[in-house]
């Protein structure tokens, strides 16, 4: 399958910022170790112009751009199995 | 030298929007932000627009506009009829929109813990971006009925409106509310996340909306106090008739001007005064109109510009009674002297007609105007709105240098008054009445000066008649009384006589 392109808007590096990416990095290595994977980090506060073409309204948001449909999951993303289906990606393959 | 600013009072910023900054003694308090609460269709959002709107038009003050429910191209597009050209305010960098309006094509899970960070910093930054001095919030109820944790929005609504305040921003929040009256917002936080409330009503009273302004607070500095009505007009906005706010301090001349009819001016000890108002009060077909109609032509023939708001005949009828009396209207009308505006009292609301007939005076700058009738008016107001009416269109002339003729139409053929002289009569600086007086069964008309302000005048009620050459005064009734009441008693000429004689002992000795 193609890559999959995760973006997360956070506002500076508060708990419940190192609290999502935690749980996101912990995604990606634990459970879609099998695919091609990217994740970018954008700060509001210093990059305003991204959030506001991308439109983030509540910080932490993950958008899920690849594949379609497009995703955004708000918050500080409490537990990776929850998270696994919001993102709506394929079932994982626990070999 | 240095002063803190903190031991200033609070500043205001003018909003530019017409009246409003009357009402609010200057304006909004300066670098806070304000709460604009009201019930939906309230006009919320069209005076948060004009608040911008004003500021890059009348002050050349960049705005930001937050939007939560509509899309900044529904707004730019419903603007345009107020004369709002968003768009090319954009391209100027005036004016800047953050667009927090729902995206229907994409899909919002919530997972756990967030705050509204992106929007602060997109907040953040569209003001610096046009070096805002205004935005907008718009609106409140959007946000709660996206978001489910309104603990988390109470908070991050203080952190925003915190962080606006160091920005030095002067902004403006809506919210909805679900009734007229009684909780100021719809979630019970609203008013806590800000010092100054203001609220738009638009309550349905005797079968008519009626729009109403009230600031309810600015902490720590002055407002003027109660309900104010309101109108929203094309290619305007929003216009607010500060009516209570109105000082009485209008000038007064010893300026005389001629009434039309000599025998009147005479009565009325030497014509009316200018910067006066004065109610003709009759039953239909006592010749109200002709006074008018009198009172106009003469100005005109003296070359004054007089202007007519007639709301019970048409043009054609009035300049073919008008030539009925040897009066030509048509020519007075060609060379721009006179301006005749007729149109029904249902063709629009009273606070609008107030503005309509405002602007026309403004525009014309007539010496004389008439109003026949104004308790046509009536019919389509409630009573405390044709109140306001009557004492704003009053002030309102008593300061443009005119001298101003209403005529007031009284509901019962004989004696009697009307409610427009219970409002208006402490007003007007003359009234005259026009009364039918049944006489041995025949109907006469007769005519009174009851009130006439800083003059003496004729006290006498006297017969007066109309011919193809206008109105004539004629003698007092002597043998009759009661004639105000419509309760007429007959008096032989011979008790006049004995009654007469009784005080004639008196003065003679």
């Amino acid at each position: 399958m193609s890559t999959i392109v995760l973006q997360l808007f956070i506002a500076g590096r508060t708990p419940r910022t190192e609290r999502a990416i935690a749980t996101l990095q912990q995604l990606i290595t634990d459970r879609l170790g099998d695919y091609p994977c990217e994740l970018v980090i954008i700060d509001v506060i210093t990059d305003p112009q991204q959030a506001e073409e991308r439109q983030i309204f509540a910080t932490p948001t993950l958008i899920k751009e690849s594949p379609l449909p497009q995703r955004r999951i708000i918050g500080d993303l409490a537990d990776t199995e929850g998270l696994l289906t919001a993102l709506n990606l394929p079932p994982v393959s626990m070999s | 030298m240095t002063v803190s600013t903190s031991t200033f009072p609070i500043a205001k910023l003018p909003t530019g929007i017409t009246g409003f900054d009357h009402i609010a003694n200057g304006g909004l308090p300066r670098g806070r932000t304000t709460l604009v609460s009201g019930t939906a269709g309230s006009a919320k959002t069209v005076f948060a627009t004009q608040f911008l709107a004003a500021g890059i038009q009348q002050f050349n003050e960049s705005g930001v506009f937050i939007t939560f429910e509509e899309s900044p191209d529904a707004l730019r597009r419903n603007m345009v009829g107020f004369g709002w050209d968003i768009a090319a305010w954009e391209a100027q960098n005036k004016w800047a929109f953050v667009d927090v309006s729902p995206q229907p094509e994409s899909e919002e899970i919530v997972r756990g813990a967030y705050d509204l960070g992106g929007l602060l910093s997109r907040i953040t930054y569209a003001v610096a971006r046009v070096g805002a001095v205004r935005v907008v919030l718009d609106s409140l109820g959007a946000i709660f009925a996206r978001m489910e944790n309104s603990q988390m929005i109470r908070s991050e609504l203080l952190r925003i409106v915190a962080a606006m305040r160091r920005m030095g921003v002067t902004a403006i929040l809506t919210a909805e509310r679900t009734q007229e009256y009684g909780e100021i917002g719809r979630y019970g936080v609203e008013e806590f996340v800000t010092d100054d409330v203001v609220i738009l009503r638009n309550p349905i009273e005797e079968e008519k909306r009626r729009r109403t302004i009230e600031i309810l607070k600015f902490r720590g500095t002055s407002h003027q106090k109660g309900s104010f009505p309101f109108t929203v007009i094309p290619g305007e906005g929003v216009v607010v008739i500060p009516l209570s706010a109105i000082e009485l301090k209008q000038r007064s001349s010893n300026l005389r001007m001629q009434s039309g009819n000599s025998d009147i001016d005479h009565m009325c000890g030497g014509g009316f005064f200018r910067d006066s108002v004065i109610l003709v009060s009759g039953a239909t077909g006592t010749g109200k109109t002709l006074m008018a109609t009198t009172f106009l032509a003469s100005g005109a023939a003296q070359g004054e510009r007089v202007l007519l708001f007639a709301f019970e005949e048409s043009r054609d009828q009035l300049f073919r009674n008008a030539t009925g009396w040897g009066f030509d209207f048509e020519e007075y009308e060609s060379t721009g002297q006179m301006r005749v505006i007729c149109n029904y009292p249902e063709s629009a609301s009273l606070e609008d007609q107030l503005i309509l007939m405002k602007k026309e005076i403004e525009t014309f700058r007539p010496q004389r105007v008439a109003i026949d009738s104004l308790s046509a008016l009536e019919r389509v107001s409630t009573m405390k709105g044709f109140r306001e009416f009557v004492i704003g269109l009053t002030s309102f002339i008593k300061h443009q240098e005119v001298v101003g003729l209403f005529t007031s139409t009284t509901p019962t053929l004989l004696g009697g008054t009307s409610i427009t002289e219970a409002h208006i009569s402490t007003i007007t600086d003359s009234i005259i009445l026009m009364r039918y007086v049944e006489l041995f069964g025949e109907m006469r008309r007769g005519l009174t000066v009851l009130k006439m302000r800083g003059s003496a005048h004729d006290k006498e009620i006297r017969e007066f008649m109309i011919d193809g050459h206008g109105l004539h005064i004629g003698k007092p009734f002597r043998t009759i009384s009661g004639i105000l009441s419509g309760q007429f008693i007959h008096t032989a000429p011979s008790e006049i006589e004995r009654l007469g004689n009784l005080f004639k002992d008196d003065a003679g000795s």
